[in-house]
């Protein structure tokens, strides 16, 4: 070991340096569940849309409808998924499979990740699935990182998806349907990494040190 | 496979031709099969004589140039629901402009594979194609006509010729008419024209123009006592009309008006009394048509009705500028129009937006500009930074009093931001409940700041005495600014610390006189003007005049030239302050054009030699400005 880098802090890299984020394949994801409860509630739908080079081909996006059991009226007036909308729904095993198979090995993009990532989880477990090993961002987590830090201004310690969408000027016609909000997701991800690109160059491996 | 995005997709398309012709079902099958883009302010979508892409694109958000970039002139601006680089596409050859984003904007890109079938089959969708490049407009059924007409074909032409022939251009007429029957009295003509703010009224009869009646006729003939107010339109009209077909070119309109000394003229099908009435023009529509011109704007902006009509008046007044900085106007007079124009918009923003609540402000409250926008030296789009201050109210009212201002607050910001304005990334702005308060809350807060002066402490306040109220009562603003002087000078130590903030900014130049430039990030190896330049005299000139208790004068140059008059000995220096600040706005603003950005950063790489001399001149001064500071507030016991 040289010298020099004896004073370099030990950097553990996730990624190599020269991969963009133009070029990574993100899943931006929702899910619309019964309610908040890891252990009792129920994924009703999975939404997700693939994010690569700035672009989302609408034809590679996933929106399923789950057939569940569990089924909590107070909220469905949030999802408005009733329990016997007239759409073909898999069981939750085939929905999983099928969204294990869009997902692949990309790297997963929410709003409030840890919720939806822990939803999907606990299915998978239910299911006698692996757990998902996919590196996530959070853009809940990520829009905070734009604002200019400083004390006297109150940053809130969470900021909705409907914080974002109003101050990216996002529609939110969709808003409450899980693809509909992974689109708007999306889009608040693509004008995140603007912001945060203006203070700093930004790569893929820089984006998960913030 | 038919999901929510396709859904929202389909939704939007459907608003603007040709997809407004498809049925419902095709529209959905085509919109689950398109891409959506993202792309930031400046990307290349595609480039001249690039092979053509297997898609066309649909603005949804933002806005397109298209550009021939030898000449770097923007020939067609595409914002949402326009469609570009279709053409190419179908006629099978290289593009032949180049597409840049020219904000952030988000696309449609529409597989040429997949709407092709729809062109050919649906004879709608195939004509308004065929009408769009026949009639070299994007959008040949549209309501508004675009500045630039011309589209691929006439192109070539227009290319030859550099200077704009804005002489010989189609003009731009009013197609919502105002009209009215024969039989209709004077006193609700007077209304009608009243309530559409309009000069002129046709009378028509069966759809055909028999007459016309301008405010000269209800002057001359009403007004006088010749006819009571209850005549009827068909006596006092000018008859017959005199009419045009409506592809006039400006100056045609123009020689038309002089030759029958009228002011309005009446377009029709086919150009004669015997066909259908399709538009009125006035005296107005050719000076706009004619170019740029402040009274124009303001007038324009007065017209508006909708926050979305104030923002291509927000894009003439950048033009504005452009040619004044062409025209090498003084920066003195640039900034007063500027200003007042951008005054202007974000006080029309404010009137639709009271408009908007479901009922009157409850009691007086005042906007006020902060920052630099409140200086007055605000010239390109930057950030808002803005609050409200409003009557004390009975503490009975005081939470309904507040929700009203929050949420009237928040309406506007979104109006400025619609038009413009970013929203501050710091949240200083009027809709944040820190920003809006009642002035017996503002006057407390101002105290806090003064007697703890910390460091934030000191930064907000340097943000927030920078004021210039935009619109409302200005007895509260005097008020609270009274109020500020007699803390301020209760507080001498609050001085202190407005002096090392002032003398805190970096200096312009290092050790080998060389510019300091950004080390890191999207400006990296570029020059900050705005920290290193502008901030420091700007800061100096708010103390300066602070110590001297001058109320009322927020802009720096101004300040400069006020300070020189209170302090003969230092008029000198005082003066090349000045100079320097409005040389440095200048230099800033210039940049800000070229760029389309806020002009803060300059690449030194694209600057001339004299221009880099130039810069560095005002260094000096700047050097000369912080001694005189340190030494007349005594900073070396501070620190």
């Amino acid at each position: 070991m040289s010298l020099f880098n004896f004073w370099k802090k030990e950097e553990n890299n996730l990624f190599d340096e020269n991969i963009t984020i133009e070029e990574t394949r993100f899943v931006v994801l929702d899910t619309e569940t019964t309610g908040f409860d890891y252990d009792n509630d129920r994924i009703l739908c999975i939404g997700a849309l693939v994010l690569q080079n700035g672009i989302i081909n609408v034809q590679e996006s996933f929106e399923v409808y789950l057939e569940q059991e569990h089924y909590d009226k107070s909220t469905a007036q949030i999802h408005g998924i009733l329990k016997d909308l007239l759409v073909k729904r898999p069981t939750e095993l085939e929905a999983l499979q099928q969204f294990l198979d869009f997902l692949g090995d990309s790297i997963i993009i929410a709003h409030h990740t840890i919720f939806d990532v822990t939803m999907i989880n606990r299915a998978l477990e239910r299911n006698r699935l692996p757990q998902l090993q996919n590196k996530t961002l959070d853009t809940a987590y990520l829009y905070k990182k734009t604002l200019i830090q400083s004390h006297l201004f109150e940053r809130k310690d969470h900021y909705t998806l409907d914080d974002l969408a109003d101050k990216f000027d996002i529609s939110k016609k969709d808003r409450h349907t899980a693809l509909g909000d992974a689109y708007i997701t999306a889009i608040a991800f693509l004008k995140i990494v603007k912001k945060l690109r203006e203070k700093k160059a930004v790569n893929l491996n820089q984006i998960f040190k913030y | 496979m038919k999901n929510t995005i396709s859904q929202r997709v389909a939704d939007f398309l459907k608003g603007y031709p040709p997809f407004n012709f498809l049925h419902q079902k095709d529209l959905e099958k085509l919109s689950e099969q398109i891409s959506i883009i993202y792309k930031e302010k400046d990307s290349v979508i595609f480039a001249e004589n690039d092979k053509t892409h297997d898609s066309f694109y649909v603005v949804h958000k933002g806005a397109v140039a298209l550009k021939k970039s030898t000449k770097n002139t923007v020939l067609d601006m595409c914002d949402e629901g326009d469609i570009f680089g279709l053409r190419p596409l179908l006629a099978q050859e290289n593009y032949i402009m180049e597409a840049v984003a020219h904000e952030e904007s988000i696309l449609y890109a529409i597989p040429i594979a997949v709407f092709k079938p729809y062109a050919l089959e649906n004879r709608n969708v195939g004509n308004f194609l065929i009408e769009s490049y026949a009639s070299n407009t994007r959008n040949p059924y549209s309501d508004i006509h675009k500045d630039k007409l011309y589209g691929d074909d006439q192109l070539n032409e227009n290319l030859h010729s550099s200077n704009h022939s804005f002489d010989l251009a189609p003009i731009k007429y009013s197609k919502k008419i105002v009209t009215c029957s024969p039989s209709t009295t004077v006193k609700d003509i007077a209304k009608i024209m009243n309530k559409k703010k309009v000069g002129a009224i046709l009378i028509v009869d069966e759809m055909l123009p028999i007459g016309i009646l301008t405010d000269k006729d209800l002057r001359n003939k009403i007004v006088t006592g010749d006819f009571p107010i209850t005549t009827t339109a068909e006596t006092i009209m000018t008859k017959p009309v005199i009419t045009y077909p409506k592809k006039m070119t400006v100056t045609e309109a123009q020689m038309a008006m002089m030759k029958s000394n009228i002011s309005h003229l009446c377009l029709t099908k086919d150009g004669t009394v015997n066909t259908k009435a399709v538009g009125i023009l006035s005296k107005h529509d050719v000076m706009v048509a004619l170019g740029n011109n402040p009274a124009v704007l303001i007038k324009a902006l007065k017209r508006t009705k909708k926050i979305k009509e104030i923002k291509p008046i927000r894009n003439q007044i950048m033009q504005l500028l452009q040619g004044y900085l062409d025209q090498n106007i003084p920066m003195t007079l640039i900034t007063k129009i500027i200003t007042e124009l951008n005054e202007a918009c974000t006080t029309r923003v404010i009137e639709i937006c009271i408009e908007k609540m479901s009922s009157p402000p409850p009691v007086k409250f005042a906007w006020l500009a902060l920052g630099s926008q409140g200086r007055g030296e605000q010239m390109l789009h930057t950030d808002q930074d803005n609050a409200i201050v409003y009557e004390n109210v009975n503490e009975v009212f005081r939470d309904e009093t507040r929700i009203y201002f929050l949420k009237f607050a928040g309406l506007v910001n979104k109006g400025l931001f619609e038009i413009g304005y970013d929203y501050c990334p710091a949240d200083m702005m009027a809709s944040s409940p820190k920003w809006c308060m009642s002035l017996v809350d503002w006057k407390a807060q101002v105290h806090h700041w003064i007697t703890n002066p910390g460091k934030n402490e000191v930064l907000l306040s340097f943000i927030f005495f920078d004021y210039s109220m935009t619109y409302g009562d200005s007895d509260i603003v005097n008020e609270l600014s009274d109020a500020i002087f007699e803390y301020v000078k209760a507080n001498p130590i609050f001085y202190m610390h407005l002096v090392s903030g002032a003398l805190q900014s970096p200096s312009p130049t290092g050790f080998f006189r060389q510019f300091l430039v950004e080390q890191d990030g999207a400006n990296k190896d570029s020059f900050d003007i705005k920290r290193r330049a502008l901030m420091p005299l700007t800061d100096a000139a708010r103390l300066l005049t602070l110590s001297h208790s001058v109320k009322g004068i927020s802009n720096t140059a101004e300040r400069f030239e006020k300070l020189a008059e209170l302090e003969p000995n230092n008029r000198e220096l005082y003066l090349s302050c000045s100079y320097s600040f409005k040389a440095l706005l200048k230099f800033r603003t210039k940049q800000g054009l070229l760029h389309h950005d806020s002009g803060q950063f300059i690449e030194l790489e694209s600057l001339t030699k004299m221009e880099k001399i130039k810069l560095k001149r005002t260094f000096k001064t700047i050097k000369e400005l912080q001694e005189l500071i340190s030494v007349r507030f005594n900073i070396s016991n501070l620190v």
